[in-house]
């Protein structure tokens, strides 16, 4: 290689990129070539000199402090729009709004639901954000269920899915309903299901479905515990897993 | 909040100045969080840079950056290819040199550097934040590189 090549592939080189064979090819052309050596070591120096810098700027705990506020704010405006904003919509609609805010209201979400609701959701975009989506990853249900013991006062149900198309992934401890809880963690395809178990005085009921800012939630309670599952996946698979873990 | 601080690194050393990245940064949280279904899994921090490079590049091109205008990988390259490295003798750089040097660079090479030697991504994850064909980031960290390194070089026996 030329001295020109070997300067094209030198950041490549300095960050770990290039392929083994052209490293050595490389490193063998810098050891007859003092110019390139010089090179490599300014880049080194380069490296070093920045990644030493500590040039990371740290974000102010103030602006952490108003980012959230603003966050905490936008959430409870979705939650409960502006009085305004009903002003610019025509009376029609806002009638069929209400109407049909109503019905849900009655079958669908009782108050505590739909905290619960948003509890579920939030609680799975977290651990999708946060990076923390399992405190045992493992695809054994026998390696997943004895880790929950100790930790919860109950025992989930965990299962191998793997032939119906569902993946274990693993399970972590949650917190929603104001009680540590069971998440556990399946994929279909791209997609991450969180079950979320705890016990519960209720009695069987059958699962309900709703959509919560785009995710799919079902849930239903079966032998004195509750089942939550959230989800991108489609409700009718959703469904499908829910009557799978109740089999 | 996560990956905080490293979405504020990434704004201020785009906008360089820290009002305006707090702007940056505020509103590239809200929009990630209304549009978090545009997140279909993976590693969350890409997914985070890349919108607050978007709002940063929106801002930049607003507030008349001309830097972004400007900006053309050939104007930013030939001249370099005449230097010899033994020209070059890398002044023993401190902190404020360095960033000194570093914010006389255009947002493009900026943004490349901040995301390789401060975030430590690797190529392809460059190319999944900015968007650039994994070939275009290689080039443009050599020639930031290069450029940074000329702007921090003392002609040879001038060291103090």
């Amino acid at each position: 290689m030329s001295c020109k090549e070997i300067q094209g592939l030198m950041d490549p080189y300095i960050d770990r990129e290039l392929d083994l064979v052209r490293s050595i090819e490389l490193e063998r052309h810098m050891h007859d070539c003092p110019s390139c050596a010089r090179l490599h070591e300014d880049r080194a120096a380069l490296r070093t000199a920045i990644g030493a810098g500590s040039l990371r700027y740290r974000a102010p705990d103030t602006l952490k402090k108003s980012v959230q506020a603003a966050l905490v704010e936008r959430d409870r405006q979705e939650r409960a729009p502006g009085r305004w904003r009903w002003f610019r919509l025509p009376g029609p609609v806002i009638a069929a709004t209400a109407a049909a805010a109503l019905l849900i209201a009655i079958w669908w979400v009782r108050p505590v639901e739909g905290a619960l609701q948003r509890e579920v959701v939030e609680g799975h975009i977290r651990s999708l954000m946060a990076n923390h989506l399992t405190d045992v990853p493992s695809t054994d249900q026998h390696t997943v269920k004895p880790w929950f013991a100790g930790k919860l006062d109950f025992s989930p149900t965990v299962k191998d899915l793997t032939a119906e198309g569902f993946t274990l992934v693993g399970g972590r401890l949650d917190y929603l309903d104001n009680h540590a809880v069971a998440a556990i963690v399946y994929q279909r395809r791209q997609h991450v299901i969180n079950v979320f178990v705890w016990p519960t005085s209720e009695g069987d009921r059958g699962e309900r479905a709703a959509v919560r800012q785009g995710y799919n939630v079902v849930w239903f309670v079966r032998s004195g515990m509750a089942y939550w599952l959230a989800s991108d996946l489609n409700p009718a698979e959703l469904r499908q897993l829910a009557g799978l873990l109740i089999r | 909040m996560p990956h905080f601080d490293a979405a504020y690194n990434l704004a201020r050393w785009l906008t360089r100045s820290a009002e305006d990245a707090d702007d940056m940064v505020q509103e590239s949280y809200l929009r990630a969080f209304t549009f978090f279904d545009g997140f279909r899994g993976g590693d969350a921090r890409w997914w985070l840079f890349s919108i607050v490079r978007n709002t940063c590049y929106t801002w930049l091109r607003k507030n008349g950056a001309q830097e972004l205008m400007e900006f053309d990988e050939a104007q930013h390259s030939p001249a370099s290819n005449a230097l010899n490295p033994e020209d070059l003798q890398l002044r023993r750089a401190d902190r404020e040199t360095l960033r000194e040097a570093l914010e006389k660079l255009p947002a493009e090479f900026r943004e490349v550097l901040v995301l390789r030697e401060i975030e430590d991504l690797a190529y392809k994850e460059i190319a999944e934040v900015t968007g650039l064909p994994l070939g275009t980031v290689m080039s443009r960290l050599s020639r930031a590189r290069r450029r940074l390194q000329e702007l921090l070089a003392v002609p040879a026996g001038q060291e103090s």
